[in-house]
């Protein structure tokens, strides 16, 4: 089951245009299709086929209002790949070489 | 780095390998709530909702009760003096059993336009709130960290 999981929203993550319909969320969610198709030059279909996908990952909830099908980012499924896969074994590496970075653009 | 405009709604949603009873409890019974949900002790009781943390206590109004399907409740910012002062809002708890023994775990924040600091707080505070419920059920074991 969590391995199912991971699989999805490692592939949900796996294609630029689902991350461009993730950061549009993030910046205001609640959005239609029509709203979050009208940034991207790709077919209404294909903005479907992609969200489809986000929200079989369970990135992307969606809620009916009025007549209107709303799409809201939901950040936990990221939040459990952290917790498997950088808590556990990267964060102190990634601390270390991002104060390695910080110093070599500081003295640069 | 951009941060997260505050959402009048927010919605928020987990797959859990639990019965539906099993969240429901965990829901609503301190001895649960306390382990997952930054240590405050949530109980049901007479048609409300109270929460103890630390040596602060409130209760919230249950508008909508259907165990282990639905709660619906009022919500207070009441641990932290600047949210509590703004407006209720509320939270929806939508328990949804799926195939193969998982339970889907909605919850929705809304009515939160009185509210944009209470908003802005509880973005991050759902995400950690239900991925700590998910590893207590499947896990028995809280989060560490």
């Amino acid at each position: 089951m969590a391995g199912v999981d991971d699989d999805r929203v490692f592939k949900a993550l796996a294609d630029p245009t689902r991350r461009h319909l993730l950061d549009r969320l993030f910046e205001r969610d609640g959005r239609t299709l029509t709203e979050l198709e009208s940034e991207l030059t790709m077919s209404r279909f294909g903005v479907m086929k992609h969200l489809r996908l986000l929200e079989d990952a369970g990135l992307v909830v969606t809620r009916r209002q009025g007549r209107e099908k709303l799409h809201y980012l939901n950040p936990v499924p990221i939040r459990l790949i952290h917790d498997r896969w950088i808590d556990k074994y990267a964060e102190r590496r990634v601390a270390a070489l991002a104060e390695l970075k910080h110093e070599l653009e500081e003295t640069a | 780095m951009t941060t997260m405009a505050a959402q009048t709604t927010q919605v928020y949603s987990v797959f859990i390998r639990a019965s539906a009873e099993q969240v429901w409890d965990a829901i609503t019974k301190p001895e649960f709530t306390q382990k997952y949900f930054f240590g405050a002790r949530i109980e049901l009781r007479d048609g409300r909702r109270f929460s103890a943390l630390g040596d602060t206590a409130w209760d919230e109004e249950v508008l909508e009760a259907e165990p282990p399907r639905r709660l619906v409740h009022r919500w207070i910012s009441a641990y932290d003096p600047e949210l509590a002062a703004e407006a209720p809002s509320r939270v929806t708890w939508e328990i949804e059993p799926q195939e193969g023994g998982v339970t889907k775990l909605t919850v929705v924040h809304d009515r939160l336009e009185a509210a944009p600091k209470t908003a802005a707080s509880v973005a991050g505070g759902w995400m950690l709130v239900l991925s700590g419920l998910k590893t207590l059920l499947e896990t028995g074991e809280p989060l560490v960290g």
